[in-house]
């Protein structure tokens, strides 16, 4: 295999190293080319009223930067060298298509204008020509191994992950994300993001407003600017996708296996992506947002958050009241649980109900316990040992076992959740 | 004898017909409900293939407008995102195994005997078989609606893990395509034992009509991957049912396997629903051009050098799962190729066009329809072959738009082609010109309204297979919708006004070639073709398109 792969890398090289005139010039062009497009572009959808405000939709909705712009024709603007490379050979590929359509097509209308029966057009009999055949079986090949050839220096930049300055593992889970700072400034950090409840709420009843609707998240992942930023995915129960196309990143997230992409993004500001690839019910419901700040605001953010994680750890050891417990066990629930099981705890569709569940009203409370630690069906339900602190898991159990028709006024404590971790 | 359904004025028919020895048959000739459940008459067949495939068409459809009503608003208005996954699931399984496939199926049975001068089927009973096995796996997926939980909610691809988390009617699922593979595999078999052993003396390969072509080079990718769609999907269900791991990361399997293993059926998949197309269209455009086929032969190696890189190009799929950047390029690369011989198909369409004397009856405006709007989707597979692209536009509206556009413009127009170009043939009686022109041209612009507008979309950054979307998309989206429900009921209209007709053998009487231009074997025998076409092998002439004796 060996010296088969050899020449193949050395042409790569050369090919991502390139930066000859002649490439640089027609990229350059092409640039050029497809700005003009997007202006004419832009300039028709201004005229056919449709650029300032939606026809058919709310009025007030306007573009939201670094996010989707109202009936927007073209990419996001790009924020990175990659996105601003996607552009350009999208551009490009526009060019190259229009000319063969033009070209196709003309002949192809003309004939049909002109070669008719009823213009008294006599049919020829012709139908071969070796040298016609040849000429268009080469002429494309040409086209097509040069497209590739102006791809591979991108495709190969894309795949590039080294020398990054951070690492941050994003964790695609139904249905949010969960972010963990690696090397670099903020290691140690980790939250989940997910998308903002009321946003599902306006969704469910068909009454969606705001210009981020859908894409706001209670904890944007934060990253600074000008910095090579290296995203590793990975995913706990199906296939997610960590997508923002203002970065011109998109990667599955598997679960089982660990995938990386990265981003350096030279503006700062706040971007919004979603999940792309189909992960169960709540797939339209899991936003990305990345806010990108200034090398100073983003040290600044690291030491409040390092303060909060400081101030928010809990000691598993600690007794806690069941007022206190229960309280805190409704913001868990509502910020984790309720998405699946319903605010009201009467689940939906495949989803149980915890409202009058044996598992719940069970006086063993062991079951319930080992239920939320070790999952169910496959991951349906989530197993959350470890995703959420033993304190946060007894605060939700026993905020269940004391809410709507349930009374079992049991208590379950951190430390029940310890022993029943270590079974 | 109307092949379709019994018309008494054609009673006479089968007495002009009788020679001593077909005594027997029409004796022997089930009749009611019987012709069609004990049906081995290759026409019959191909009756219960198209009538099917429609039916599913419609259902598939439905769930289509379900689909785009929606989405035509933000917000979830209608249906709960559960319900909904399982409508874009379900319509894709349904379109593409249901209605598609079969639908080409049926064309084969109808036409390929007839074209190449033989009697009927090489495996009649096996045919009837293969028919009927689709109507209890129809059953059983359509059905899965009524299935605690529902209908299988996992995207017509079926990715691995999401569907171990899927109710028992992903079983059904499972078993429904199962069934219709077997079903596949049967009817390649059959068509190709058909077109090997029982083309009449004179029409040699390189003789046969297109549509003979490209359907041997279908059955046999048919064949090649139908067994590895089995194979993805029964280790899906033990994995659900007997703990094996073979994509359940939880026991170590590999959920991207499940991707390569389903890409390696579904790419040469997507060719499997397009060569028929390809076929019906190399047929029709010579035919109202009044002139040959331009390049018989490359287009013959066109063909089958597309089915060949078929093989090499499923990881294209698969660009955003983080293959090596190696794969990528192969991949890329490969991708790319395959555009040179689709390319080389359309210039000899065009070229077989060039200075002909065309006119433009409905087969050939589908034809050139599909032409028009197959390249279009050509030109965005192009775009998403270059892999950086993709990567942006993977799993968003771009890719709806673009397989929308090879799948309905291409294959859906190109049956339509068919249909009108080879009706009178089956029926009996011409369909009405007027009518095929109103089908043709209404289904063209829903069809751009609908689809066109994805483009925007997807570029936009628009995911697919979501149930609500953020505001700044609701006009194309409204669009799209419109559209939607404009092209779903123009196919009600031909169902009501163009299929029932011929049906029922209302309409003028059809002659016996009524193209002037078409040739093959098809036009040397009466409309509506007699029940058994040609019991003893024709004599052919030099060109193999006509009976001398």
């Amino acid at each position: 295999m060996r010296p088969l792969i050899k020449p193949i890398r050395t042409a790569l090289a050369v090919l991502a190293r390139q930066e000859g005139s002649n490439y640089v010039t027609t990229m350059m062009t092409i640039r050029r080319l497809g700005t003009g497009a997007t202006r004419a572009a832009l300039a028709i959808s201004a005229l056919a009223g449709t650029g300032a405000a939606l026809a058919f939709g709310d009025k007030s909705v306007t573009d939201i930067p670094g996010g989707p712009r109202v009936n927007g024709l073209d990419f996001q603007p790009a924020v990175t060298e990659v996105a601003d490379q996607i552009k350009t050979l999208h551009y490009g590929m526009l060019i190259v298509c229009t000319l063969i359509f033009v070209v196709v097509f003309g002949f192809m209308f003309y004939s049909i204008f002109k070669h008719r029966k009823s213009k008294g057009h006599k049919a020829a009999n012709f139908h071969e020509s070796v040298a016609v055949e040849i000429a268009w079986t080469v002429v494309p090949f040409i086209i097509v191994i040069l497209m590739g050839a102006f791809a591979t220096r991108t495709v190969v930049a894309m795949k590039d992950t080294t020398n990054s300055d951070m690492a941050i593992k994003a964790t695609g889970y139904q249905w949010k994300w969960a972010y963990e700072y690696g090397n670099g400034e903020g290691a140690g950090i980790k939250f989940f993001s997910t998308l903002d409840t009321a946003q599902r709420q306006l969704s469910e009843e068909g009454k969606p407003a705001g210009n981020d609707y859908l894409l706001k998240v209670d904890n944007p992942l934060v990253v600074p600017v000008n910095k090579k930023i290296r995203i590793i995915t990975t995913a706990e129960d199906v296939i997610h996708s960590w997508s923002v196309p203002a970065f011109g990143v998109k990667q599955d997230a598997m679960p089982g296996f660990v995938r990386d992409t990265w981003f350096l993004a030279n503006k700062v500001g706040t971007y919004y992506g979603m999940c792309s690839e189909l992960c169960g019910k709540e797939h339209a419901f899991m936003p990305i947002r990345v806010d990108v700040l200034s090398a100073a605001d983003f040290t600044a953010w690291v030491d409040k958050q390092r303060k909060a994680l400081a101030a928010a750890a809990d000691d598993p050891k600690k007794v806690w009241e069941i007022g206190p417990l229960e309280a805190r066990g409704e913001k868990v629930y509502l910020a984790n649980c309720a998405v699946c099981h319903r605010p009201d705890g009467k689940g939906a569709g495949p989803v149980k109900p915890l409202d009058g569940s044996p598992t719940v009203l069970d006086p063993d409370r062991n079951a319930q316990i080992l239920t939320v630690l070790h999952g169910r069906l496959n991951g349906a339900m989530p197993a959350w040992q470890g995703k959420l602190s033993e304190t946060d898991i007894a605060a939700a159990i026993t905020y269940t076992k004391n809410s709507w028709s349930n009374h079992t006024g049991q208590l379950v404590e951190p430390s029940d959740v310890v022993a029943a971790e270590a079974k | 004898m109307s092949a379709v359904l019994p018309n008494p004025a054609d009673h006479g028919h089968d007495h002009d017909h009788g020679h001593e020895h077909d005594h027997d048959h029409a004796h022997g000739r089930p009749t009611g409900w019987r012709r069609w459940v004990f049906a081995t008459n290759h026409k019959d067949i191909g009756t219960l293939y198209l009538l099917f495939a429609f039916t599913m068409f419609l259902i598939g459809g439905t769930l289509a407008l379900l689909i785009r009503l929606e989405l035509f608003q933000p917000g979830l208005q209608y249906f709960n995102p559960e319900l909904f996954n399982q409508f874009t699931t379900m319509h894709g399984l349904i379109m593409v195994f249901g209605a598609i496939m079969p639908a080409f199926v049926g064309f084969a049975n109808w036409m390929i005997p007839m074209q190449i001068g033989a009697a009927d089927m090489a495996f009649a009973r096996m045919n009837n078989l293969s028919f009927w096995l689709l109507i209890p796996a129809a059953l059983m997926l359509v059905g899965s609606f009524f299935m605690p939980g529902g209908a299988p909610a996992a995207g017509w691809t079926l990715y691995a893990p999401l569907t171990l988390q899927m109710g028992p009617s992903m079983d059904g699922g499972i078993f429904a395509m199962h069934l219709m593979g077997a079903s596949s595999i049967m009817g390649s078999i059959n068509i190709i034992v058909t077109i090997l052993n029982m083309r009449a003396p004179g029409m040699t390969l390189m003789k046969m009509p297109m549509f003979c072509w490209t359907w041997l080079i279908t059955a046999y990718l048919l064949i090649a991957v139908m067994p590895v769609l089995a194979g993805a999907i029964t280790m899906t269900l033990t994995d659900r049912h007997f703990h094996t791991s073979f994509f359940n990361p939880a026991g170590g399997g590999d959920p991207v396997m499940y991707q390569h293993v389903f890409w390696f059926f579904g790419h040469p998949e997507v060719y499997i629903m397009i060569l028929p197309a390809f076929g019906i269209v190399s047929q029709v455009v010579p035919a109202f051009a009044r002139k040959r086929l331009f390049g018989y032969t490359s287009m013959v190696y066109a063909t089958s050098s597309i089915a060949i890189l078929s093989f090499i190009v499923w990881a294209h799929h698969m660009y955003t799962t983080g293959m090596p950047v190696t794969g990528q390029l192969f991949f890329m690369y490969a991708t790319m190729l395959i555009s040179v011989p689709t390319g080389v198909k359309v210039f000899n369409w065009l070229a077989t066009m060039w200075r002909g004397s065309m006119t433009f009856e409905a087969p050939m405006l589908w034809a050139v329809g599909f032409i028009f709007v197959f390249t279009m989707g050509g030109f965005t597979g192009l775009i998403c072959s270059m892999a950086p692209i993709d990567i942006q536009l993977q799993d968003t509206y771009y890719v709806v738009a673009h397989f929308h556009y090879v799948l309905v413009a291409g294959s859906l127009f190109g049956m339509f082609s068919g249909y009108y170009y080879w009706a009178p043939k089956w029926t009996g009686v011409m369909y009405s010109e007027t009518r095929g022109k109103i089908h043709f041209w209404s289904s063209l612009v829903f069809f751009n309204v609908t689809f066109f507008p994805m483009h925007f979309l997807g570029l936009a950054g628009m995911p697919r297979r979501v149930a609500d979307y953020p505001m700044q998309f609701a006009d194309f989206n409204a669009i799209a919708s419109i559209g939607a429900l404009g092209f779903g009921l123009t196919q009600v209209y031909f169902l009501v006004f163009v299929v029932f007709p011929g049906m029922r053998g209302k309409g003028e009487p059809a002659p016996q070639r009524p193209w002037e231009g078409a040739e093959g074997l098809e036009w040397e025998v009466p409309s509506p073709a007699p029940w058994h076409t040609y019991e003893t092998p024709p004599k052919l002439d030099r060109t193999a398109t006509k009976v001398i004796g």
